[in-house]
């Protein structure tokens, strides 16, 4: 009863805060209040919420809500998985990095696409019959359990912090664009119903939020790039033609641009976005909530073709947009306009809403709230996927195994984790508010750079390298971890633009470190665990063939629990 | 008295699992990685030629490629998932089958 009326509560508490949005219309390039996004977002939340009680009634014990006890379909999370990729700054970014540059766009959709096959080829099945619910399990398989789960902590917590707080901030300003509500409003409202989702929910609830989300996010951006198409005779040649007529860099948009400026960035950046993807621990969580190895190995396979199927459908429309909404006058700021002659860079509330301005130009008000809905509640379930991926690794990595050296208690472990999701969702209030007016654009590129270089190298390494051993895994992924942060403080996007030093003044001339703290952690592993003659080496190259066989086999797996 | 993970390292369908299973995933991983960084020098180094006119529009031969590389990942994983459903899984239903008796 207690969380019905918690539920209650909650929705009351937001009812107002939703109405009083409407006092804060106009300033600025807020946009006007919007009741049809109003509507149907708040349907989605009543749904979300409705779905949490449904799960917050079957979630007992620790693999429930950590995994959903195993019984997530491989249909089913493979759209969990698209929509945990699917976040905001993937659809609304994209399309607005196509929208100002073209084929540039497609080169970041690409990247953010072939980690998957890496995923499906190396790591799926066998995170799948290694682990039970945090990859620290794996990694930490047959080597130093304290020490290894440190490390992976550490790995995970700084990824999903620097995650969060983009998604957050992220949040903050696309709400304060799309419904008018104050700044501190949105993040307050988005770190609130994340907390509702997982520590009542858990992994139950958080991957159902996830699918339909997905669901919906597909079905809108597949609507409005067969409206773009149906008004170019579903000619991408009459598309290209008007985009690029109307376009002030004309032909220049159909090849790659200034983004990429040298080589070796483009090489490091297309590393961390390849080998990040296999490394995010909120993702690499979900290959336990599916029942075995071939239900991990198929969810990947239907997650890779909607992510792949999602961004061609981004590139349509920012091209979309482009020759819909940079020469309709509706859409964009005067002032600006005025000055610049080019409707590119007037677009209203910045070139991130260009995928919003389409679906007011191509379906009308009704449409606009949709797509504006559907935004909000991809950073919520995203927001919530983190939240509960960074709870697992303090609840179950750092309290039951290392705290309490793997005999907690099941109903303490689900409760610490319970209080780390209230603690990790203040912590992404606060740090999203102190955050508002940071450039945090370097903070996704730096949870790929972390992913790739710490928990990437770790743990494809203690799947497929018998000479690995607890000292090497412990400096090298410790080497990479450091040497990210490092790189990426020290790179332009953050010693010029961020911390305001001189321009050219940069230490690192990479935008993105994986291309040396990759190479740094997996060479320090290398290195540091032949030199390892230590008697705990020779315990963890022995585990070795034991766990290669389970690894192959998924003989000893932790099943699906039954219901 | 041999553990149990080395009766099953014994089991010639053991052997036969792990070296299909090596050999594809490995192959199809250096395969999605030419590709990938294919592309990836090409927008480094060679971005004009992404920029070619393909026939007489305003197309270049960018757009397939890049369309190219999205398509070939989902191509990879999906040869990857349709071998290890009709090969792998029977053996490793052989393997579990043996490991019993």
């Amino acid at each position: 009863m207690r969380k019905i009326s918690w539920l209650l509560a909650t929705l009351l508490i937001c009812a107002p805060t939703l109405g009083l949005a409407a006092g804060a219309i106009d300033g600025g390039s807020k946009q006007a209040i919007n009741w049809a996004a109003i509507g149907m977002f708040i349907g989605f939340v009543s749904l979300t919420l409705a779905i949490t009680y449904w799960a917050s009634k079957r979630t007992v014990s620790a693999a429930d809500f950590y995994s959903a006890g195993g019984g997530i379909t491989a249909g089913q999370n493979g759209l969990a998985i698209a929509g945990d990729y699917m976040s905001a700054a993937s659809f609304l970014g994209i399309s607005g990095l196509v929208y100002t540059s073209g084929y540039d766009g497609l080169i970041y959709s690409v990247g953010w696409l072939v980690g998957w096959p890496i995923v499906t080829f190396l790591i799926a099945e066998q995170l799948r019959n290694l682990g039970k619910f945090t990859f620290a399990d794996v990694a930490s398989f047959r080597l130093g359990q304290t020490r290894i789960r440190i490390l992976a902590s550490c790995g995970s917590l700084v990824t999903v912090a620097f995650y969060l707080i983009a998604q957050m901030v992220g949040a903050g300003k696309l709400i304060q664009l799309l419904f008018g509500l104050e700044y501190w409003m949105a993040v307050v409202l988005v770190g609130g119903l994340m907390m509702i989702y997982v520590t009542f929910g858990g992994m139950k609830a958080t991957t159902w939020v996830q699918i339909i989300k997905a669901v919906l996010l597909l079905s809108g951006a597949t609507f409005m790039a067969g409206a773009v198409l149906y008004k170019y005779g579903f000619s991408p040649e009459a598309l290209f033609a008007k985009a690029t007529e109307v376009h002030p860099k004309k032909t220049a948009i159909m090849e790659p641009g200034s983004l990429i400026s040298n080589p070796l960035s483009a090489i490091s950046l297309g590393l961390a976005l390849m080998f990040g993807t296999a490394g995010l621990p909120h993702i690499l969580m979900r290959f336990f909530t599916v029942k075995d190895a071939q239900a991990a190995r198929k969810s990947v396979f239907y997650a890779t073709g909607f992510i792949g199927y999602f961004y061609i459908l981004t590139f349509i429309i920012g091209f979309g947009a482009i020759t819909l909404v940079s020469t309709d006058l509706a859409f964009l700021d005067a002032g600006i306009l005025e000055k610049t002659k080019s409707g590119i860079a007037a677009i209203k509330g910045g070139s991130n809403m260009a995928a919003i301005h389409l679906a007011d130009a191509v379906g009308g008000n009704l449409f606009l709230g949709f797509i504006s809905a559907v935004a909000f509640a991809t950073i919520l379930a995203v927001v919530s996927g983190l939240a509960l991926a960074g709870a697992s690794s303090i609840s179950h990595d750092i309290y039951a195994m290392v705290i309490k050296g793997g005999n907690a208690n099941e109903q303490d472990e689900v409760r610490v984790s319970k209080i780390a999701t209230l603690f990790l969702g203040l912590l992404a209030i606060v740090l999203g508010i102190i955050f508002e007016n940071q450039n945090v654009a370097f903070m996704v590129g730096l949870a790929f750079a972390i992913a790739a270089s710490c928990n990437f190298p770790v743990l494809v390494m203690s799947i497929f390298w018998k000479g690995l051993t607890t000292r090497g895994a412990l400096i090298g992924g410790f080497l990479g971890l450091i040497s990210a942060v490092v790189g990426v403080i020290l790179s332009p996007a953050v010693w010029e633009v961020t911390l305001g030093f001189a321009k050219g003044s940069a230490p690192v001339r990479l935008d993105n470190p994986a291309l040396f703290s990759m190479a740094l952690a997996f060479v320090g592993i290398w290195l540091f665990s032949i030199l390892d003659r230590s008697a705990r080496a020779a315990v963890d190259r022995d585990g070795f063939d034991a766990q290669f066989v389970r690894s192959q086999t998924g003989i000893g797996a932790a099943g699906a629990t039954a219901h | 008295m041999l553990s149990s993970h080395e009766k099953i390292e014994q089991d010639p369908n053991y052997q036969e699992l792990v070296r299909r299973r090596s050999s594809l995933g490995w192959t199809l991983s250096l395969i999605m990685l030419v590709i990938y960084f294919g592309f990836i020098l090409l927008v480094a180094y060679a971005p004009k030629f992404l920029g070619m006119p393909l026939g007489t529009g305003v197309m270049t031969i960018g757009i397939p490629i890049g369309l190219f590389v999205i398509v070939s990942a989902f191509l990879l994983t999906g040869i990857y998932v349709s071998k290890a459903n009709s090969k792998y899984d029977p053996l490793i239903r052989k393997i579990v089958g043996g490991s019993r008796s």
